[in-house]
């Protein structure tokens, strides 16, 4: 009964800032700036053809024929950058921002409770990159019908699913895409708790994603690529085949949920164990 | 160093005991409570505070003495490293979440969100409060501007407000429900004087409605005049814990006289065997400095040589001594018996200050 009331309090907080308005904004601009620039590049449209090719760059060859598909080029363009930022500010704010005003021990004095404290700044952060990330795909789904035909849809092997069906199955993207920046979320909030400056936390989880991307593009370190944390977060392209690739999926929400795990745990350690001292 | 300390102590009913009178706990007890930082350095070593329910407890002591890393935790902010403390009869830092809603804090200054405005801060701080009603927030939060006077501020943004403002804005959110023991730690820093009377009254106010006060200050000043009790800090030791009249009797009265041959004088104290004899001008600031260094070069200046002698009174009786000195022959401009002022006894017991950490 009192989680509600503070889950509720810390959203409007979070929700009311206008950094992370602006944010969500900008995250809002690029699909209708992607789906314009696609638009004019390819001034006719025609049928595609079903790549079946691993990458998100197949999504291009979608996106003539179906203006769904800019929702998956979209989502796959922002997962590289926006969105961990997005994510990344919230997360590496929430302690750490707490610490910085000095309003953590007040709430610690109230009292919050460490423990419950960060299972509401958690649940914070995922209900944003949620936010986030169901933007990109609404944002896309309207500028694509806008902009392009839409209809049946085809996939990625080839084969044509109806409108519904495609819809859904990009409700089942977008929320893969939401899972993967909790896990990222978690990472967030486990830096946070480390330091009392909010920019530090938000570049050094920055850092970590990018130095993952980067890893996981240099084929000699290949055997470490299932383990890296951004290593899953474009395998959502597995949903657009028949059948669906459901052990490639699973996998990816496996690391999700080990990493979520694995910084969470961190992340109560390091909270419940530490003085406050700012 | 880090004994496990026995938390939880006796446990009371959670809310306001009715009678309180006959409810004699102590309000905040602590037991060889120490915190050492990881540098090495002893910041709170082996304090025992007892301070009893209902009581008006002034924890004095220079800035850095270990006074705010004391409330700290006691407040389950900061993990002592050895030792235990309790609040309200429950064992801190484990019994945070039970028995600090009934704890009001004011620590290291205020802290806010500095883009929210006073009103929607204090509604934060509230909802966090898994305890706290949320029906009758709204007029809890106006009870507690309203306490402090800033009801007519309370739409503004806390960036805006002044120095005085934050500070009375963190009273209030001690105050946004009825508190068994309000912690404040230097409640007054950062205030003008208009201010800081405005912040005793407010104490004073909240003492009389039953609440334990336990506040900070480096300057006594500040609280002699609302204290019932005192506990005094140096170097992370309690040197003294009390009533404020325990804490007079510890000073000891001195004899004072004012003559142009304090040579003289002092032979004569000591020769009644009277201890720790100084010798200062008599404009000069106490405490005086030991008496071989400002004793005049003799014969120098005997026109308006007028000094003050002074000596620990003791038991010897003061009629006996003024007529020992003018048995003696000595020109006695003034004599006085004075006791020191508790200002004196908290210098003395804190040492001059400026040793901050040593």
């Amino acid at each position: 009964m009192s989680v509600p009331r503070f889950f509720a309090s810390e959203l409007r907080l979070v929700f009311g800032r206008r950094r992370n308005l602006l944010l969500l904004a900008v995250t809002a601009v690029f699909p209708l700036v992607i789906g314009i620039a696609l638009r004019l590049a390819a001034p006719h449209p025609q049928g595609g053809q079903g790549g079946g090719s691993e990458s998100g760059a197949a999504f291009f060859n979608q996106l003539a024929g179906n203006g769904v598909f800019l929702t998956f080029i979209a989502l796959s363009s922002l997962l590289i950058l926006v969105l961990p930022v997005v994510v990344a500010v919230v997360a590496g704010d929430s302690v750490a921002g707490e610490a910085g005003y000095g309003t953590l021990r007040y709430l610690l004095a109230v009292p919050a409770g460490r423990t419950r404290l960060l299972v509401v700044k958690f649940a914070v952060i995922v209900t944003f990159g949620l936010s986030a990330t169901f933007i990109v795909s609404a944002v896309a789904l309207v500028a694509g019908a806008a902009l392009f035909p839409v209809g049946p849809v085809t996939l990625l092997s080839g084969t044509t699913v109806s409108l519904p069906d495609g819809l859904l199955r990009l409700l089942f993207v977008t929320l893969y895409v939401a899972a993967a920046m909790g896990a990222l979320g978690a990472i967030g909030l486990a830096v946070s708790t480390l330091t009392e400056h909010a920019i530090g936390a938000i570049a050094t989880v920055m850092i970590l994603v990018v130095a993952s991307e980067v890893i996981d593009n240099v084929p000699q370190l290949a055997a470490a690529g299932p383990y890296l944390p951004t290593h899953w977060w474009l395998s959502f392209d597995s949903l657009l085949r028949v059948p669906v690739d459901t052990s490639t999926l699973l996998r990816g929400l496996l690391s999700f949920a080990v990493y979520t795990l694995i910084f969470g745990s961190f992340a109560w350690a390091r909270f419940t164990s530490a003085d406050v001292t700012s | 160093m880090t004994a496990a300390p026995p938390r939880h102590g006796p446990q009371r009913p959670v809310g306001r005991d009715p009678d309180r009178q006959a409810d004699r706990l102590t309000a905040i007890s602590t037991s060889g409570l120490t915190k050492r930082f990881r540098g090495g350095q002893l910041a709170v070593d082996h304090i025992d505070l007892a301070v009893p329910d209902g009581s008006v407890y002034g924890f004095l002591g220079p800035n850095g003495s270990g006074k705010t890393t004391t409330i700290r935790m006691l407040l389950g902010l900061a993990f002592p490293t050895g030792g235990s403390a309790a609040l309200l009869g429950v064992g801190m830092p484990d019994g945070a979440t039970q028995v600090l809603h009934r704890v009001g804090s004011l620590v290291e200054g205020p802290a806010f969100y500095p883009f929210l405005t006073g009103l929607d801060n204090l509604a934060r701080y509230d909802a966090v409060d898994r305890t706290a009603d949320p029906k009758t927030a709204r007029t809890r939060i106006d009870t507690a501007l309203d306490r402090v006077g800033l009801l007519s501020a309370a739409k503004k943004r806390y960036r805006h407000y002044s120095l005085g403002m934050k500070q009375r804005l963190a009273i209030a959110s001690g105050l946004l429900r009825p508190r068994d023991l309000i912690i404040l730690d230097e409640p007054t820093n950062g205030l003008d004087p208009q201010g800081t009377r405005e912040v005793r009254a407010l104490i004073r106010q909240i003492a009389a409605d039953g609440t334990t006060v336990f506040v900070s200050s480096h300057l006594l000043a500040e609280v002699e005049q609302i204290c019932t009790h005192v506990g005094v800090m140096r170097s992370g030791r309690l040197v003294f814990q009390g009533s404020l009249p325990e804490l007079r009797r510890t000073g000891a009265a001195r004899v004072t006289v004012q003559t142009a041959d304090p040579e003289a004088a002092i032979k004569v104290l000591t020769a009644l065997g009277l201890p720790d004899t100084r010798v200062s001008a008599p404009a000069d600031l106490p405490p005086a400095p030991a008496a071989a260094d400002l004793l005049p070069a003799p014969g120098s200046g005997s026109g308006q040589g007028i000094a003050e002698v002074s000596a620990v009174l003791g038991d010897a009786a003061p009629e006996r001594i003024c007529a020992e000195l003018v048995q003696a022959g000595i020109g006695v401009r003034g004599f006085a018996v004075t006791s020191p002022s508790l200002e004196d006894l908290f210098v003395g017991l804190t040492g001059e200050g400026f040793d901050v950490g040593a």
